[in-house]
């Protein structure tokens, strides 16, 4: 009993079960078909399909990154031009604050000089006027003193007076148009 | 630990039935795993579609630190197909096994040597018609005798030590894995006991196997890279 099991036990051990029946010759070609139409259904259903994706994401992933690379350029051109754009309004900026200063400068002196020409020609004609004003005067008292020797004449004339009533009267109408005056 | 085998010769080929249902389970699972996993394609990688972008990223690894894409790239689709084919293959037979009246009808396929030598020579096949047609006649032949012309007979020798030690890797470390299991439920399993003690170490082999199948999957895989690149690879 215990050697009919050893003896089936190395048998069997023995290069598998075929060792007894001969060699499967119909299974190498059962696997062998097998196999190679698994491996043509396979490329043509899941691996074909599997690595086109593949490619594709990977071809994706490079546009992409192309893509990036692309668009940090251009933001790196307009970050430059706006820059020289803002340093171009920054000058023209400080120019026209200058021109202004510059401007308002010319601008005060003018304004200063019209007044100034103003000022002096209205010195001018208000001494004019005075002077004009002053002849005026004189020759009006030179008619008061006039009239007033008439007046005075014909006033002695009248009362016949003495010499020294005279004088004293002519004085005292001198004195008085030195006052009025 | 015996079992029969479900033979049948049809057409004067003798058909281990047990194997060809296990080949088609086999290849309908990593079909339904692949065509399900692609079917909604997205930029966006979700779910499955990350897994299998995965499964095809480590493989165009194992066949970059072999050989230029350039040359490997053909090679891209075979590897996949082998790498999930051999893994699903190695997993089929962890679970369970099912025995109807003395013959093994579910185990994995690669737990049989005719099966995982015709891959192997299928590779080797492969790696001299890619040799042959990517260097020319001339060149392939040449190999032969680099570096000293009585290199020959080793280098002949080598290509069926290659085919030999490529299929029954896979074999033995498969076939091993299905015995020993087989014993531990077999064999120790008689009685509640006996039941209760199975537990632990069916448990600790089975994580071991699943471990063992993957890494037979990822050896043959870049076995299969290693042999091609010798073949069409023009200086290494």
């Amino acid at each position: 009993m215990k050697g009919v099991k050893c003896e089936v036990l190395t048998s069997s051990l023995v290069l598998g079960e075929a060792a007894h029946t001969g060699i499967n010759t119909g299974d190498i070609v059962f696997q062998l078909v097998m196999f190679i139409v698994l491996m043509l259904l396979l490329k043509k259903f899941a691996w074909g399909p599997l690595m086109g994706i593949m490619d594709q994401r990977a071809q994706h992933v490079a546009s992409e990154i192309d893509a990036a690379e692309n668009s940090r350029k251009e933001a790196q051109k307009l970050l430059d031009e706006q820059r020289n754009l803002l340093k171009e309004a920054r000058n023209e900026a400080q120019s026209l604050i200058e021109n202004a200063r510059k401007q308002g400068d010319i601008q005060r002196e003018e304004i200063i000089t019209t007044a100034r020409s103003e000022a002096e020609r209205l010195k001018e004609s208000a001494k004019l006027e005075i002077e004009q004003q002053k002849e005026k005067a004189v020759v009006a008292i030179r008619e008061q003193v006039a009239h007033l020797s008439v007046l005075v004449a014909s006033k002695v004339i009248e009362k016949n007076l003495s010499a020294q009533d005279q004088d004293k009267l002519i004085n005292d109408y001198i004195k008085e148009a030195g006052e009025l005056r | 630990m015996h079992h029969e085998n479900p033979i049948v010769t049809f057409l004067g080929l003798q058909f281990n039935l047990a194997n060809v249902l296990m080949i088609t389970v086999a290849t309908v699972v990593v079909f339904l795993l692949a065509v399900l996993s692609t079917r909604t394609l997205a930029m966006k990688p979700t779910g499955m579609q990350n897994f299998m972008e995965w499964v095809m990223d480590f493989v165009k690894n194992i066949i970059n630190s072999t050989m230029d894409w350039k040359d490997g790239g053909r090679f891209h689709v075979l590897g996949i197909t082998i790498i999930m084919y051999i893994f699903v293959a190695n997993m089929l037979g962890l679970p369970f096994s099912v025995v109807i009246d003395g013959e093994l009808w579910w185990k994995s396929p690669t737990a049989d040597p005719a099966i995982t030598l015709t891959l192997a020579t299928m590779i080797v096949g492969l790696s001299h018609y890619y040799g042959v047609k990517l260097k020319g006649t001339g060149a392939y032949a040449k190999e032969f005798l680099k570096p000293f012309w009585f290199m020959l007979p080793i280098k002949i020798i080598e290509e069926f030590a290659n085919t030999l030690t490529l299929g029954l890797r896979l074999y033995g470390n498969i076939y091993a894995g299905e015995i020993l299991l087989g014993l531990l439920a077999g064999s120790l399993a008689t009685g509640v006991g006996g039941h209760l003690a199975a537990i632990l170490p069916m448990l600790a082999w089975q994580g071991f196997s699943v471990f063992v199948g993957a890494i037979q999957a990822f050896i043959f895989t870049m076995l299969t890279m290693v042999y091609l690149s010798h073949k069409v690879a023009s200086d290494h």
